[in-house]
């Protein structure tokens, strides 16, 4: 499968990742290449099979509805790039 | 050309445990911004959610209560997309297989009649952090206490045909949490959520029209007018001989109209896929039957068990049992009076207004249950009139002690002593000699104004059965 | 000196030979004067490493016996550190000091052992040659114009040079084994579940698995005991009794049944590595072990399930990295979208973002079934190929990878790198143990064995590897720069 760089730019906007028109083309390759080496998918003999989410047949375990987790807002924001009011801080978003 | 509503409804209640839905901080509402956002529910790196039974067990317990299938296995999924107030760039969520599906509630409509609408589905989920645009230039604050509180979405089968509907599903569901004691049922604090899907066809037409999506919807009022004004809008749009388009549109309160939100983003592509840090929930039938003994009795069995065990009007047993506690407090009321139609008619009537009149909450109204009861049982010893009843009331309700106290203070108690009534009926015949007379002479009428006379000269305290007996029986004789 | 495995100086520190403090100095000596050559750490902390080793001397003093108590050890910079930065190998998380610690880094403290630092990796755990961190590519001891692998290359080299006697890995599709066998060290990554994921960033969660990288198959299972245990924390974390993984190493033998899974030796595989394998199976025959040829007849379709599941995931993981709460952020962003994309696009390298891409295209609308869902099924044929497998026998055995440790450079196509890990990552896909460890050398660069055992067989495999360290002596070769 070949992926264009249009289709790379549609998937790097999906990821939000900035992507130029260079670099889309630079990828486009490579992911051409991926694609085109899982589909050797295609031919497995899967008719019937179950899907597979985990390696082990386990089941979720489940937690005491109780409180665990202590306040460590300063430790957290600590160490983030934007805060006030221990609000953190995007540009502002309008809805 | 007529048309026709299909309203679908997505209820979003949050489910009241007391940590999160994958977390061990607080839910707890109204603290200061981040102080109840641990690791997990900033998506720091490397942490891993682990779910809380508390939210299960409530989801099985609504699933239960609107007779639905509980899912044996059901899966978490993570919805991918990128939002601010989304911590971890998705949400976990529920997609194929939800842990209630397959359920029904009956509503009632204005004429009476039940109707039975389907709940496709309900799934739990983790509920969003917020966005906070006050206070600030250029900038939003974020805050994501509320990330991660468990959520239950419960979505209808698009089989509502009007926003009274709308409203009587939504009032039915909103009493059914509270009954069930999984969400606080607060509106104003986003505790109980509406989003609806609203199209309009053609009357007869089987396939939908386009629908819209209302966002916003948090209370019952809003949700009717704003599923009017849409149905009015797209019937505008359509008979203009436009066509309606999908999209959300936001709920405005203050102007009282729908607006679409800008949509020049791509499609959602949520890339749902099941979560790989989460694995299968498991409920099986030792678990159901666990969360089946937990069950209050639900609001149509209490409604029918009030008719049958009270005497109550259907009416009456469908205004008390609206609301859990109302219910509780009635039964609480009544069992303490011995008296089930009186105290039905004083619950909703004096007592209710009294509430409304303060604007308290049941549970910090001023004259409990025990009260209550007692000044019902002296209207049904006797001690106090009907009338009289309502004056005590209003000083119990004034924080001046309970019945007793106050009928003893304010010298309230009926008069029932033959011979005092008696001897006033005397003094009101020797003061009214001319009355005596018209009446003696066949003016039957004026049997009411010696009856006025002798309850004024009593202050109302005579007690007025007594009082006409021995009237008939001392004018006449 | 730096012959003494991990092992070894546990049991001279308990017999109060050397202090904590002497061993800790005299490691972090090695790696100030060898690491340049290197760059097998990103982060040393040589203050609070000797803050440990005093601890832990006390400890000793006071008689305490625990296995790892005062011994060096390093953390691949996954493990998420309280107060030491948890850079994932990317620039996206160079500001990250952590403020918590992973369970794995907690029950290491708990144990004794002194974190020396933090090593070298692959951006994100993707990579199979440590080319792709944001600290530049790590080399491999034997010949520094090679390559360690990838990903756990930092962990791998470090132990290959003896500037560590043991460090902790993680393995997705072979991160701990195939950098293990390019070093010449001995590295195991468990049963899927049994060491927690807890604090260890996230690349394919179903798949991820720490472990322990070390000289010898001892010194992984004293690690391992460690490292591994329920944690409550952690939803795919296995509820089971503590195990002694060190039990099994002097069982003998007699009568183990060995499968070699007849794919694994297929074409493409160096005519000089097979040659190593074959010499160990006749060392491991000459224990006593029986031989048979088996099948696992869709392995060929596990490097191309796993290059769908994997990214798929790691796309979702990585959506955290926003610049909004903390990691890298892009200067004055212009709008939401700016903020997004820009944070993103300067924080992450390229071959992290080729796999977020494929994995957002896997998952997105419309390809959902045709590549995830299927890679979903294969996924469980591979699981299942595995299962009728140890029907018949005890433990498989493979080469690790196979080719020798390549050049700086040498595989610039993303695809050819990814068949790097074609022998590795059928055991991530079936959620099985399997280790590597030195079987031979060839001009002078270590080749790897690879055992994958039955699920929660850790403790046969590293008996089994330990018997055959018994034999020989490749675990106990060091690099002549680096004796």
């Amino acid at each position: 499968m070949s992926v264009e760089a249009s289709e790379v730019q549609r998937i790097a906007h999906l990821a939000r990742l900035a992507m130029d028109d260079e670099k889309a083309r630079e990828f486009a390759g490579g992911l051409s290449d991926i694609f085109d080496f899982v589909e050797q998918l295609d031919g497995a003999p899967i008719e019937g099979v179950e899907p597979m989410a985990h390696p082990l047949d386990a089941e979720q375990r489940l937690r005491p509805d109780a409180v665990t987790e202590p306040d460590n807002r300063e430790g957290f924001q600590a160490i983030a790039p934007a805060v006030e009011g221990g609000l953190y801080l995007v540009p502002r978003v309008i809805e | 050309m007529e048309w026709e509503t299909v309203i679908g409804l997505e209820i979003h209640a949050q489910l009241n445990t007391v940590s999160k839905i994958f977390s061990g901080a607080p839910t707890a509402y109204g603290a200061e911004p981040n102080r109840q956002a641990c690791a997990v529910d900033l998506g720091m790196p490397g942490v891993l959610p682990v779910l809380n039974q508390g939210a299960v067990e409530k989801a099985v317990m609504l699933g239960l209560a609107i007779d639905a299938e509980i899912t044996p296995r059901s899966v978490f999924a993570r919805k991918n997309y990128f939002y601010p107030d989304l911590p971890k760039g998705y949400q976990i969520s529920q997609y194929e297989l939800p842990i209630v599906a397959r359920g029904h509630l009956d509503i009632e409509l204005e004429d009476g009649t039940i109707k039975r609408i389907g709940v496709t589905r309900a799934h739990l989920e983790e509920d969003a952090g917020k966005s906070l645009h006050e206070g600030f230039e250029l900038m939003t604050g974020i805050d994501l206490n509320r990330a991660g509180t468990p959520l239950i979405e419960i979505v209808s089968e698009p089989e509502l045909r009007s926003a009274k509907e709308a409203v009587a599903y939504m009032k039915k569901l909103h009493s059914l949490v509270r009954y069930l004691d999984i969400c606080d049922g607060n509106m104003q604090e986003g505790s109980f959520r509406c989003d609806a899907n609203v199209s309009i066809r053609p009357k007869g037409q089987t396939e939908f029209g386009t629908r819209a999506e209302l966002k916003n919807l948090n209370s019952f009022r809003f949700v009717e007018r704003a599923i009017n004004h849409e149905i009015e809008r797209q019937i505008d749009v359509i008979e203009g001989g436009g066509s309606v388009v999908q999209e959300t549109r936001l709920y405005d309160p203050d102007r009282d109209e729908t607006r679409s939100m800008r949509t020049k983003e791509e499609a959602n592509d949520y890339r749902y896929f099941p979560d790989p840090d989460l694995l299968p929930v498991v409920v099986d039938t030792a678990f159901v039957n666990q969360m089946r003994e937990k069950l209050p009795e639900l609001p149509d069995a209490k409604r029918a068990r009030f008719v049958e065990q009270y005497g109550l009007s259907d009416y009456d047993a469908g205004v008390l049992t609206a609301a859990r506690e109302m219910g509780d407090f009635y039964e609480a009321v009544a069992a303490g009076c011995g008296a089930p139609k009186l105290a039905a008619n004083w619950v909703m009537g004096e007592f209710s207004a009294a509430l409304n009149r303060s604007e308290v909450e049941l549970a910090e109204a001023p004259v409990n249950a025990e009260g209550l009861a007692g000044l019902l049982a002296r209207i049904q010893d006797e001690t106090i009139s009907g009338k009289i009843a309502k004056e005590v009331f209003e000083a119990m309700w004034n924080g001046e002690g309970d019945a007793d106290t106050v009928i003893e203070a304010k010298g309230l108690k009926q008069i029932t002593d033959t011979g005092a009534i008696d001897a006033i009926i005397d003094e009101v015949m020797a003061n009214n000699p001319q009355q005596l007379e018209q009446y003696r002479g066949g003016k039957d009428k004026l049997f009411g104004f010696f009856v006025g006379q002798v309850m004024k000269a009593t202050q109302g305290k005579a007690n007025p059965a007594q009082v006409n007996e021995r009237l008939k029986a001392k004018l006449d004789g | 000196m730096s012959q003494e495995t991990l092992s070894g100086w546990a049991r001279k520190l308990r017999a109060r030979e050397i202090s904590s403090r002497e061993l800790t100095q005299l490691y972090l000596d090695r790696i100030e004067r060898l690491d340049p050559q290197l760059n097998s750490f990103i982060t040393v902390t040589a203050e609070s490493a000797l803050a440990q080793a005093d601890a832990a001397d006390a400890r000793l003093a006071d008689g305490e016996q625990t296995p790892l108590l005062g011994v060096p050890v390093a953390q691949k910079d996954i493990f998420c550190t309280e107060g030491v930065r948890t850079s994932c190998g990317s620039r996206m998380l160079d500001p990250f000091v952590s403020p918590y610690d992973a369970t794995v880094v907690e029950r290491m403290n708990a144990a004794g052992a002194v974190m020396l630092g933090k090593t070298n990796m692959d951006e994100f755990a993707m990579g199979s040659s440590n080319e792709t961190s944001f600290y530049g590519p790590v080399r491999n001891p034997w010949d520094t114009e090679r390559v360690p692998g990838g990903s756990s290359g930092g962990s791998a080299a470090a132990v290959g040079a003896r500037l560590v006697p043991g460090a902790t890995g993680t393995d997705t599709g072979g991160s701990i084994r195939q950098p293990a066998a390019f070093c010449g060290i001995t590295g195991l990554k468990p049963t899927y579940g049994r060491v927690s994921r807890y604090g260890m960033i996230a690349f394919a969660s179903s798949l991820d698995q720490g472990g322990p990288m070390a000289a010898t198959a001892e010194d992984c299972g004293l690690m391992l005991n460690a490292m591994a245990g329920f944690d409550q924390r952690d939803s795919t974390s296995v509820e089971r009794p503590a195990e002694d993984f060190t039990a099994g190493l002097d069982q003998d033998l007699k009568g183990l049944r060995i499968g070699l899974p007849k794919e694994f030796f297929a074409e493409g595989l160096d005519e000089k590595v097979r040659g190593v394998i074959d010499a160990a199976v006749d060392v491991l025959k000459g224990r006593g072990a029986e031989i048979r040829e088996v099948s696992l007849p869709n392995s060929h379709l596990s490097v191309p399930a796993y290059y769908v599941v994997a990214p798929a995931e790691c796309s979702s993981n990585l959506a955290r990295f926003d610049g909004v709460r903390y990691g890298h952020r892009c200067e004055n962003p212009e709008d939401l979208m700016d903020l997004y994309t820009r944070s993103r696009g300067e924080g992450f390298g390229d071959e992290v973002k080729r796999r977020i891409m494929v994995g957002t295209y896997v998952l997105s609308a419309g390809y959902y079934d045709a590549y995830y869902l299927k890679a979903q099924k294969v996924r469980r044929i591979i699981a299942d190929d595995f299962r009728s497998v140890f029907e018949d026998v005890d433990v498989l055995l493979a080469p690790t990878t196979p080719e020798l440790p390549f050049a700086l450079g040498a595989k610039a196509d993303p695809v050819s790198m990814y068949l790097s890990d074609i022998y590795t990552i059928a055991a991530n896909l079936a959620g099985l143990p399997a280790m590597s460890l030195p079987a031979g050398e060839i001009d002078g660069l270590p080749v790897g064995l690879q055992l994958i055992g039955n699920y929660f067989d850790e403790a046969r495999l590293l008996g089994v590897a330990h018997q055959y360290q018994q034999e020989t002596d490749w675990h106990t070769r060091v690099p002549a720069a680096f004796a």
